[in-house]
């Protein structure tokens, strides 16, 4: 590809997210009342995101051979533990990952 | 009210800090293996700014010039993104010139620690959204940037440190969980998308998964939780 052509393709690939990211506000902007239903969708989607936000970062993670999901099985429970316990978010993801860290480049090498 | 804002927004950065630095000095390297010059890499991460979308975009980038077909990825792999949006329909209120950047911002990242965010009282939401939003955003460059440049200097011998990410959603998450009322969304979101990773295979679901999400929202009926 030349220059422009890739200055193109980047400029399409930064429409699309655009797109993806303003439509919603384009929609229904601040001045129009927005509709029950959707405001009703406004105050779920949130949290059905972050549970949608969980599993997507784990779309990759292979139940079927090894390591069979074990380090991402383990760390999480790590990280349930430690968050249970202490409620400090920098604390659980350290702790998380240190877990994480060990089981993939030691463990399960 | 500036200072204020940053000194609540920087702290909740951080996690996202360390996960871009792994992730975006693995995208800026494999730009410069793929023979790049260092500025597809900075505006790939200045303009695109869709970490999952700028991976995909090498092998793009690489292969003949179709817009069309680069237009309509952009789409498919941030079609999740229509969701950031209408949940921050009404939290974005009145951010004024803010508003704009915060939203083109809006990343995986920026928006769950938004979402998740208990804005803490008399610190000033437009500045903080403001703030947690263009952190990320420059973490996200400085990364790639420095991929780029010294990626390969760089040990890449320890492997899953991107799991930094994961373990930040899955926080955000169990935080949410221990509010009762919100726990059958949070539910909702997380077995619709696991269930329909599994019928639908790796390179459908989310599609599938938004639409299921969008359904059982609609049917579960109020938590005792009114807003009006």
């Amino acid at each position: 590809m030349s220059n422009l052509q890739v200055f193109i393709t980047l400029g399409a690939l930064a429409l699309g997210t655009l797109l993806t990211r303003f439509i919603p506000f384009w929609f229904f902007p601040e001045h129009k009342p927005i509709p029950k239903i959707l405001m009703r969708m406004g105050d779920r989607l949130p949290y059905a995101s972050l549970g949608m936000l969980v599993v997507y970062a784990l779309k990759d993670v292979k139940v079927l051979e090894s390591s069979y999901g074990l380090p991402e099985l383990l760390s999480l429970i790590t990280i349930t533990l430690i968050h249970s316990w202490k409620k400090d978010t920098l604390l659980s993801i350290t702790g998380g990952v240190f877990t994480y860290l060990v089981l993939v480049n030691v463990v399960f090498k | 009210m500036k200072l204020k804002a940053f000194k609540a927004a920087f702290p909740i950065t951080l996690p996202v800090l360390t996960g871009y630095l792994f992730l975006g000095i693995a995208f800026g390297l494999l730009m410069h293996q793929s023979g790049f010059p260092i500025l597809w890499t900075f505006l790939s991460s200045s303009v695109v700014f869709a970490g999952a979308l700028q991976f995909a975009g090498v092998s793009i980038l690489a292969s003949a010039f179709n817009p069309l077909a680069a237009f309509t990825l952009a789409i498919l792999v941030n079609i999740r993104h229509l969701f950031y949006g209408l949940s921050m329909l009404t939290r974005f209120k009145g951010l004024g010139f803010k508003k704009n950047f915060v939203i083109y911002m809006m990343a995986d990242e920026a928006f769950s620690i938004n979402a998740a965010a208990k804005i803490p009282e008399g610190v000033d939401s437009a500045w903080f959204y403001f703030f947690t939003s263009l952190l990320c955003y420059l973490y996200w460059n400085l990364a790639s940037l420095t991929g780029h440049l010294v990626g390969e200097f760089i040990p890449s011998s320890i492997v899953g440190l991107d799991f930094v990410l994961t373990a930040l959603f899955y926080i955000l998450f169990l935080n949410q969980w221990n509010v009762k009322a919100h726990r059958p969304y949070l539910l909702v979101g997380l077995f619709s998308t696991l269930i329909s990773r599994l019928v639908l295979g790796r390179s459908n679901f989310l599609l599938g998964a938004m639409v299921l999400i969008i359904g059982l929202l609609w049917i579960i009926p109020d938590q005792g939780v009114h807003h009006e």
